[in-house]
């Protein structure tokens, strides 16, 4: 958690070099850069390799030691900037925001066009041009869209969060346990193959010269989840979330997403160890959150962007949709049969079809249907819990 | 001249165009002793990097492919079972005693070293390269830390080898699944993205010479722009030089003039059927047309 009264101590305030530098350093850890006395030391000692004066090459030496992924990759020059060259906000927690929603916005411009803002109490399916890109403009831009993101502290709350966490975690370990028990002659593994040696043996002379090994084939399952924050999803978007997060923490290779009218990788923010700070990160990931929806875009997003790195013959997507959908239905078909030529499994859970008299006509459902490995409902934690043995089925 | 700049123009020399970016941080692991973490697409060079800094040094490359599965027996050291097995035997008949055996199997002869070790015990610091780190297990990410960190390995037969020279590591990623925050953190960092246009056209130039400057143009031109299409396996570097090199042998040299010959040179960008049928020729011809 972020402690909002304490400002960024700005490098024309500080006395000497060192303190500047670990005014930096604060600052970057500020804005969420996993930052520790480690890094501080080793920044130092990077300045006394280059020309230190010249801004442009201690911007490149401080990037290359403190950045650790591509996210921290691309927000550090607008950091640097902001400290640096004092063009950043007196609050530390506001500037946090305003690159906080630069990185939303840069997985927004990955879906080329589609972009359309979030707002609560509207719906916004085919609006463009939220963001006031580029230049000097966007500080100011994240200051409007930081009073319209949903403050998600509240909407979980921390009975259901548990519930719906542990439930998660099971129904993940439901899946992942059914990799293979059996040991297979292979070439290498733990353990010997004693028959196999044993036999060979004989040919020389009962020395057992060439050994077998035994191995047991691994095939843990990977887990991705997509979860639709849209408006008529709202409701179960708190519990939802919950849900996605005890999948996350189950396994480490398990990937989350979540989509209203742009697809966001949350996968990074529900990891955050500190659940305040994580639920603070998803708040601001999830700006739009209970706008409309664009399941056939988002999932066309997906397929495009992540699909080809992350799901492969052993995955299982989880879609968790009620199937409203503002684009053209035969979009979802599509983009479900391409994500299914992958080899992945396809599980949508569907909070509505645990509704007495329901029917799959939305459009959009009806559509996704027949790619479907498993069409189950999710409207309560009961309903969830009673997957488990479908899924260790699957 | 800046010692960065210096390596970012050796580089060049040997025919690799580094960004400013990527120079920084090569320049940085190298003098901070660190290992070099670098991310991003397939084919964007990152391989290529290692082989280049081992051409500036001088030295080696000793390269450990990382793969589903990949253990300590794989990337660090392995006992030789069979020559361990001969040699009971051999002594058995010779009537040596068991302890005397014993010593002289665990000895390094019957060591097999696997990249890792063997990267340590270089009298020439050679350039280890692990790559496609992403794909090894998060146990043995674990492991390589350790060794990163300690330049040591201990095997409990023999006792712990120290590093005779440092290696200098370059870990590759394709990002298909986070690396552990604490292997990030033991590495310089940098991302390296599709080249924009100077840089692209900097690093044909460099691997074919021959090649007329307005071609130059127009194969860049197309290749930037394909890239912007929506396709399933977007081209790297490698992919533009292996188009590129098509052209010069189907002897091409004005883009938008030869649409049989662009069409057939575009296996060598296109790796996907479906990608082949997303760009038709009237596709390729409008491409062509803008780059020209």
């Amino acid at each position: 958690m972020r402690v909002v009264g304490q400002p960024t101590r700005f490098a024309a305030r500080a006395s000497g070099p060192a303190e500047r530098m670990a005014g930096f350093m604060a600052h970057l850890r500020l804005n969420g850069l996993r930052i520790g006395v480690e890094e501080t030391g080793a920044a130092l000692e990077a300045l006394a390799m280059v020309t230190a004066t010249d801004p442009y090459e201690a911007r490149l030496a401080l990037k290359a030691v403190c950045t650790g992924s591509l996210d921290e990759f691309a927000q550090f020059d607008d950091l640097f900037a902001a400290y640096w060259l004092n063009r950043g906000r007196e609050r530390a927690g506001k500037s946090a925001a305003g690159i906080e929603s630069k990185r939303a916005a840069s997985a927004q411009s990955a879906q080329d066009g589609n972009t359309g803002g979030g707002r609560a109490d509207q719906p916004d399916a085919g609006r463009t041009g939220e963001v006031e890109q580029g230049g000097d403009g966007r500080l100011t831009g994240s200051r409007i869209r930081n009073l319209m993101r949903v403050d998600l502290r509240e909407v979980v709350s921390p009975a259901d969060m548990t519930d719906a966490c542990a439930v998660a975690e099971r129904l993940a370990r439901a899946i992942r346990d059914r990799r293979s028990r059996r040991h297979k002659a292979g070439k290498r593994g733990a353990r010997l193959d004693l028959r196999r040696v044993v036999r060979a043996s004989l040919a020389t002379g009962g020395e057992p010269v060439r050994l077998f090994h035994r191995a047991r084939p691994d095939r843990p399952v990977r887990l991705v989840a997509i979860l639709d924050v849209s408006g008529s999803m709202a409701v179960y978007a708190r519990v939802f979330l919950a849900f996605v997060k005890g999948l996350i923490g189950a396994d480490q290779s398990t990937d989350a997403y979540l989509f209203h009218t742009r697809l966001v990788r949350i996968t990074d923010a529900l990891r955050d160890p500190d659940a305040l700070r994580a639920v603070n990160r998803l708040s601001l990931l999830a700006q739009g959150f209970g706008g409309g929806t664009k399941i056939g875009a988002n999932l066309a997003a997906f397929n495009r962007h992540y699909a080809k790195r992350l799901v492969g013959g052993r995955s299982v997507v989880i879609v968790l949709s009620d199937g409203f959908d503002t684009d053209p239905a035969d979009l979802i078909g599509a983009e479900l049969a391409r994500l299914k030529k992958r080899g992945c499994r396809l599980i949508w859970l569907n909070p509505l079809k645990g509704w007495q008299g329901y029917a799959p006509v939305a459009a959009g459902m009806a559509a996704a249907l027949p790619h479907l490995d498993l069409f189950a409902a999710a409207n309560t934690l009961a309903s969830l819990a009673a997957l488990e043995p479908e899924l260790a089925r699957l | 001249m800046s010692d960065w700049r210096e390596l970012q123009g050796q580089m060049r020399a040997t025919g690799y165009v580094a960004t400013d970016d990527l120079a920084m941080a090569l320049h940085l692991a190298l003098m901070l002793g660190r290992p070099l973490l670098l991310e991003g697409a397939a084919g964007v060079g990152k391989t290529e990097v290692a082989r280049t800094l081992a051409a500036i040094r001088d030295t080696r490359v000793i390269r450990l492919q990382c793969y589903e599965g990949l253990d300590a027996g794989h990337a660090i050291y392995e006992w030789n079972y069979q020559r361990q097995l001969l040699a009971i035997r051999a002594a058995g008949e010779g009537g040596e005693t068991g302890a005397a055996v014993e010593e002289r199997i665990f000895s390094e002869r019957f060591l097999l070293a696997r990249p890792l070790l063997e990267a340590i015990r270089q009298p020439v610091a050679p350039v280890l390269l692990i790559d496609e780190i992403d794909r090894a297990d998060e146990e043995f990410e674990a492991y390589l830390l350790e060794i990163l960190s300690e330049y040591q390995i201990t095997i409990p037969e023999l006792g712990t080898i120290r590093a005779v020279t440092r290696p200098m590591v370059i870990l590759t990623s394709n990002a298909t699944r986070d690396l552990s925050d604490a292997l990030r953190r033991r590495c310089i960092y940098t991302y390296v993205d599709y080249p924009d246009r100077a840089t692209e056209m900097a690093i044909l130039a460099a691997r074919h010479p021959g090649l007329e400057a307005r071609l130059l143009g127009q194969i860049v031109g197309f290749v930037q722009a394909l890239r912007k299409e929506d396709l399933e396996k977007v081209p790297g570097v490698a992919e533009s030089l292996d188009f590129a090199a098509a052209l010069a042998g189907l002897g091409v040299n004005d883009l938008a003039g030869d649409a049989v010959a662009l069409q057939a040179a575009l296996v060598t960008l296109l790796k996907t059927q479906a990608d082949r049928a997303a760009v038709p020729t009237e596709v390729a011809q409008r491409l062509a047309g803008k780059a020209a």
